[in-house]
């Protein structure tokens, strides 16, 4: 019996509303799917691109990024660079054939628990029927390389 | 050393444009006093040696190797082994051998699209019976080999070891010069050379600390193609809604393109504290959009922004241009197609 495909999500939220609100579905006890591994950041602002494109690039089938309601931010309207980031981020990534769906931008208040754990679910659910990434893999099928190791082989010369 | 006692310099082309060679000949008169140190024992483009010649010099031959192009297929990769082996510094030489550069750009797209796109869909072409090549065909006398041609386009550091790095395309001709004299002053006076894996001939910082144009910290409402805009003079073309890489952009060129009116193409790869070219360059240029402020309605915003996006038509050809060998995601996952469709 094969098992079912179960989507690697990397997910970034924000100190002060998302990742309250994952809590929030934590302390409440609501059932949602373990595949969400969650990194705080202090905001979505915070959020480098290069961590998505890393995510990505380390075996991650999907990218949660998570922050406060647009007008909410604790840091005024960094969410909003959160989200222009995000916009022209997943265009860029779906010339690499990443495609848009395996990104979800989702604001959530400390409140929402309930809310991040449905979001949650309804990603998972996304993601098992796109299938699996596997980045990794399809670069290496593919002939690519990552950089060899600086350490000289025996039979080189040393300068 | 041998007979002469002087060092013996190698230069190679794999997948490039031949444009590192004459970068290097821009150097100018210097060229005679390269000639004076060296010993040239392998350099196709200048001189009349045979891969064979390479093959028969012992392992360390060669003192000082400029290795430019990318790996596209197994001619490439064979000379590169080869020349690690001969060599004892051995030099990514120029964006291809160090990231790939435009040959690197059909790494968004697979091997069957890209010989597609160059013996049979090219305006100029004329192959009417859709002869595409063979890595090997047999004639009447025997069988003929040609090297395989990759999926994926690697740089030079992706299948040796390299002992140092010169970025740029082509690389400045007085940064090549500033690295030749390090390696003479080297080889002549004993100097210390540089730590291994050093990137040589190129600053740290971005490009945008050595631009002179004004920044005002301005953001825009939409963006412009090259063509679109002759750009104010003096003031900093992102802020004029131009795409210009120089904030993800290593120093060394002395900023020349923007002072042309050109946006920044990002050919020194990326700054000492960029890893990904492409993610920051995303990360400069929502920096510098305008939309979005509280009290918005957020499916207006998502719209604006939709819009101002459509001016950045083809954002991973623009952003990883030169780096996308050695940017973290490779190359794209295809299925047969080419990568500029799936944007729309």
């Amino acid at each position: 019996m094969t098992q079912p495909f179960e989507p690697l999500i990397i997910g970034f939220t924000c100190n002060w509303c998302s990742y309250r609100a994952a809590d929030m579905a934590g302390m409440s006890r609501l059932k949602y799917p373990p595949n969400v591994r969650l990194i705080r950041l202090m905001c979505s602002g915070r959020l480098d691109p290069e961590f998505i494109v890393r995510a990505f690039a380390g075996g991650a089938d999907g990218v949660l990024v998570s922050g406060c309601h647009p007008g909410e931010c604790h840091y005024l309207e960094q969410n909003f660079k959160a989200l222009r980031r995000f916009m022209l981020l997943r265009l860029t990534l779906a010339q690499f054939g990443i495609e848009p769906q395996r990104l979800k931008l989702l604001w959530a208040s400390a409140a929402e628990g309930v809310r991040f754990a449905r979001e949650c679910t309804a990603f998972v659910e996304q993601l098992r029927a796109l299938g699996p990434l596997d980045w990794p893999g399809m670069v290496a099928e593919r002939n690519g390389h990552h950089a060899v190791s600086q350490a000289l082989p025996a039979e080189e010369v040393q300068a | 050393m041998t007979a002469n006692g002087k060092p013996k310099f190698a230069m190679y082309w794999a997948a490039s444009c031949g444009g590192c060679e004459i970068s290097v000949l821009n150097i100018g008169d210097k060229i005679l006093l390269v000639d004076e140190v060296f010993d040239v024992v392998f350099w196709p483009v200048a001189a009349d040696f045979k891969y064979d010649d390479v093959r028969g010099y012992p392992d360390g031959y060669i003192d000082l190797c400029l290795f430019n192009g990318a790996i596209r297929n197994s001619e490439n990769e064979e000379m590169a082994h080869l020349l690690r082996r001969k060599s004892k510094v051995l030099v990514a030489f120029g964006s291809c051998a160090y990231e790939g550069c435009i040959p690197a750009l059909s790494n968004l797209t697979d091997r069957a699209s890209t010989l597609r796109a160059a013996f049979l869909d090219g305006p100029s072409v004329d192959n009417p019976s859709g002869i595409l090549p063979q890595t090997v065909t047999t004639v009447p006398e025997g069988e003929i080999h040609i090297p395989a041609f990759y999926h994926t386009v690697k740089a030079l550091d992706q299948v040796v070891a390299v002992d140092y790095t010169v970025p740029g395309c082509p690389p400045e001709p007085h940064q090549i010069w500033a690295v030749l004299e390090a390696v003479i002053g080297a080889l002549k006076e004993g100097q210390p050379l540089p730590p291994r894996g050093a990137i040589l001939g190129a600053g740290t910082v971005a490009v945008c600390d050595e631009c002179p144009l004004e920044k005002d910290v301005k953001s825009i409402d939409r963006f412009f193609r090259p063509q679109e805009l002759v750009p104010e003079p003096g003031i900093c073309l992102l802020e004029q809604g131009l795409v210009c890489m120089g904030p993800a952009t290593r120093s060394g060129c002395g900023a020349l393109c923007p002072q042309v009116g050109m946006g920044c193409r990002g050919c020194y790869g990326p700054a000492n504290d960029v890893v990904d070219q492409g993610a920051r360059m995303v990360t400069a240029l929502a920096s510098v959009m305008s939309a979005g402020k509280t009290g918005d309605n957020e499916a207006e915003l998502e719209r604006r922004l939709e819009q101002i996006l459509a001016g950045i038509p083809d954002p991973a050809g623009t952003f990883y241009r030169f780096s996308m060998a050695h940017s973290l995601l490779h190359r794209a996952r295809t299925g047969g197609g080419n990568g500029k469709d799936q944007a729309q």
